[in-house]
């Protein structure tokens, strides 16, 4: 879970309203909260405690259950991300055909680690499980985009498409 | 609405279309003809990344540019395997397999092909073209033994389409489970074919039905593992994108054996093709009464809801995943009691993988017998693998049960690449063990497989060559563990902390021959005293690399060297002098500057500043570049 970056809570009306859609339609669905929380993250890009508590008061929950929950399964983040999303990815197949090198050359390039979000809020990295495309390994992901069967010396040509 | 009647009637004439595309023939009688040609691409999420959208693109532009709509349908199908030459076009009749497909190749695919009726022998795929002759895909290294039975409908028909779900056989089998068959019936059916769950443990999945069943309850859930962690594996993935109405048929059949009226399809959120996909087959499949109320007629009832993961492996653990279905933390819980007696919300639970689920439908058409007749005296059927790493096809096999490592690396897989020495394959991924080349010709079984140290687990398969070190692997599959331990219990919460360290020390150099003995000791505690099946398993690559690689082991922790030359901090990177040209490349990739030389003159490493990471490795032509 990145620690980097501590930016202040910013929700806009329109993503509150969103929110509270998405729990009204959940109240009476059995076993909800997980739902809830992913489209909740879909809405504000992460689930701050201030996003936590809007979901606990419309749930009816107690707020540490929902905490209990967010930091319990690596996809929820409490922080926000950065503009461009760098996930190497570390399933077998890609580790066995050099991604621990690919991983340690994009954090010595952008200086953060997995999970982290650079100061200036430009690129995030995560070390990610297995996406299942293992034909192509090894393999980086950057905002969706695949790139597979790369190698270090490509690192560099690859992120400035992202400048 | 669909009953069991035009249901047949819609099977038969939909496979009479989908024909072609199971002859070789060209004018074969037996298949109406409503297309001249049937182009099938593959749209995989493995394909998808190697660039099959611009595929598709291409030979849509260059069909509608030659006016050839009414001569030639494109499809986007499922699977076909063999991920590594991807993307990937089979053009039938005669299945012409195109691989490694470019954009720029497809207007001669069209006109030289479609147009032409001359399949581009150059495109082909190699293995399929000796001299003058093209021989069928299916007779290739990689094809000829495989048995195609979970991935029957994967890169056949379109996911998306349920008339062609139902063209190959869809939904045929809960008609006869429905109309034919009583509860009992099914149950035995799939007791007697042998099937044993695909997603790790084994378990007899009749016996499983069976013990559902014989519950007494009002309400009992059917529930399907899509959670699929193994970092390796991805035929439930597949399966799924593939054929999403498998699921939902075989989930519908479960239901009907075990009485129980609502499923849960449990599906990780890093899976969004396969998510949308099985989205869209449960509304279609409502829309034509094969889920809800009255399925087929028949006064069945049965429906299904999606519940997406979070990034948690341990819920694929079933009493973990059960309890993220309620949307709490997933922790697994003691067993007894199982699923079966008190699962979802307290209810019984049937709870079985996609993959098992995929078995169903051929089971209940075909019989137990048939099923049964293929594999080993406890395993039976055929088995899904995902086969990467240093095997030159990559990719998705389906092979029978009893078949050898050998035969699945060295055909299936076409060897090692590079003229590289075969080390071992890892079965079972984290939890599993790795098989050196010693028991290359031990038949792939459940049994086998546990008795030399591995375990079947989901299938996943990976093959490691001489370059790959035992330490290093067995401390990636430990830290995967370490990071996905839910935190529960203390054995595997410490215990796999403690011995990542461990292992860490003989990476690192600091190791001592005295490691060794506290490594064995600590992986026998976590075996023993973890609550589930994430603990109890988590030190077994530990436990296998070094009962088949101890002299590995012993150069770590003793001699602090790295046979395979992996372990950083073990290496020294040096230029030999000799084979040195002078061609300041190294020099200028390197990024700490550390190395030195004057143009045309030899060049040198300064061990202070490299950082070891091998991109003058990489970069130098003359191969003047080593670590040891």
């Amino acid at each position: 879970m990145g620690t980097a970056v501590k930016i202040p809570f910013k929700g806009t009306a329109q993503q509150k309203s969103e929110l509270y859609k998405v729990i009204e339609e959940n109240a009476n669905v059995r076993g909800a909260l997980m739902t809830v929380l992913q489209k909740a993250q879909d809405i504000y890009g992460y689930l701050p405690i201030q996003v936590q508590e809007m979901i606990a008061d419309g749930l009816g929950l107690p707020l540490e259950d929902i905490y209990g929950v967010v930091t319990f399964y690596a996809q929820f983040s409490l922080y926000p991300r950065g503009r461009n999303i760098v996930s190497v990815c570390m399933g077998t197949a890609c580790y066995v055909k050099g991604a621990g090198d690919l991983y340690n050359d994009l954090c010595e390039r952008l200086k953060i680690k997995d999970g982290e979000c650079t100061p200036d809020g430009k690129w995030s990295l995560d070390a990610c499980r297995c996406v299942g495309a293992c034909g192509l390994a090894p393999l980086i992901i950057i905002n969706g985009d695949p790139y597979g069967r790369i190698s270090v010396s490509d690192i560099a040509e690859i992120l400035k498409k992202y400048d | 609405m669909l009953t069991v009647e035009n249901l047949k009637k819609l099977r038969d004439e939909q496979r009479l279309k989908m024909g072609i595309r199971f002859s070789l023939e060209k004018n074969d009688p037996a298949v109406m003809m409503d297309y001249k040609y049937n182009v099938l691409v593959c749209g995989d999420t493995g394909c998808l990344t190697s660039g099959c959208k611009a595929i598709i693109d291409a030979l849509n532009e260059s069909v509608t540019k030659h006016k050839l709509e009414k001569d030639v349908n494109i499809l986007t199908v499922g699977c076909f395997g063999i991920c590594s030459l991807g993307p990937i076009v089979i053009v039938y009749p005669g299945g012409y397999f195109y691989g490694e497909c470019k954009a720029e190749e497809m207007e001669r695919v069209v006109t030289e092909h479609l147009m032409g009726d001359t399949p581009v022998k150059e495109l082909l795929y190699k293995e399929t073209v000796s001299g003058e002759e093209i021989i069928p895909f299916a007779q290739t290294g990689f094809y000829k033994k495989q048995e195609r039975n979970a991935l029957r409908n994967c890169g056949i028909i379109e996911p998306d389409n349920l008339n062609e779900y139902i063209g190959n056989d869809g939904y045929m089998a809960l008609a006869k489970a429905l109309s034919e068959m009583t509860r009992d019936e099914v149950i035995k059916t799939v007791r007697d074919s042998g099937l044993r769950g695909r997603g790790g443990g084994g378990f007899p999945t009749g016996l499983k039905w069976e013990f559902t069943r014989k519950v007494q309850s009002e309400q009992k859930y059917v529930a399907c593992n899509a959670d699929e962690g193994d970092p390796g594996a991805f035929m439930d993935r597949a399966i799924i994108e593939g054929a999403p109405h498998v699921v939902v048929e075989a989930m519908a059949i479960a239901g009907y054996a075990v009485g129980a009226d609502h499923g849960y399809i449990y599906i990780r959120a890093e899976y969004p093709v396969a998510v949308k996909r099985l989205e869209r087959a449960i509304k279609n499949a409502r829309e034509r009464g094969l889920l809800g109320k009255n399925i087929l007629g028949t006064g069945y009832n049965f429906d299904i809801e999606i519940r997406l993961g979070a990034g948690a492996f341990v819920c694929g653990e079933e009493t973990a995943l059960i309890a993220s279905i309620e949307g709490k933390r997933g922790e697994p819980r003691p067993r007894p009691p199982y699923p079966a007696v008190k699962g979802i919300f307290g209810k019984p639970t049937l709870l079985n993988n996609v993959e098992t689920y995929a078995n169903i439908p051929p089971i209940i058409l075909r019989g137990a017998d048939w099923f049964a007749s293929m594999g080993t005296k406890k395993s039976k059927g055929s088995k899904v693998f995902a086969i990467g790493g240093k095997v030159t096809n990559t990719g998705l096999i389906e092979v029978p049960m009893g078949i050898t490592l050998r035969e699945v690396v060295e055909e299936i897989g076409g060897g090692v690449p590079g003229g590289k020495k075969f080390k071992a394959a890892q079965t079972g991924g984290p939890s599993g063990g790795c098989i050196p080349d010693i028991h290359y010709d031990v038949p792939i079984d459940y049994d086998n497989l546990v008795e030399i140290g591995s375990m079947m687990g989901s299938g996943g398969l990976i093959v490691m060559d001489e370059d790959n070190c035992m330490v290093d692997m067995a401390r990636f599959f430990l830290d995967f563990t370490v990071d996905e331990s839910c935190g529960k219990c203390a054995p595997c919460r410490i215990g796999t902390k403690r011995l990542l360290e461990l292992l860490d020390k003989l990476i690192e150099g600091k190791g001592e021959a005295a490691d060794l003995d506290k490594i064995e000791e600590l992986c026998q505690h976590i075996n023993v005293s973890s609550l589930c099946a994430l603990g109890q398993t988590a030190s077994n690559p530990v436990i296998s690399m070094m009962k088949y690689f101890r002299d590995e082991y012993v150069a770590h922790a003793v001699d602090h060297k790295c046979p395979s030359g992996v372990c950083k901090d073990l290496l020294t990177y040096f230029i030999i002098a000799e084979k040195c040209i002078g061609c300041t490349l190294c020099a200028r990739v390197c990024p700490t500057n550390a190395i030195s030389g004057k143009v045309k003159e030899k060049h040198i490493i300064d061990p202070d500043k490299c950082i070891k990471c091998g991109v003058c490795v990489e970069k130098c032509k003359p191969g003047a570049i080593i670590r040891k």
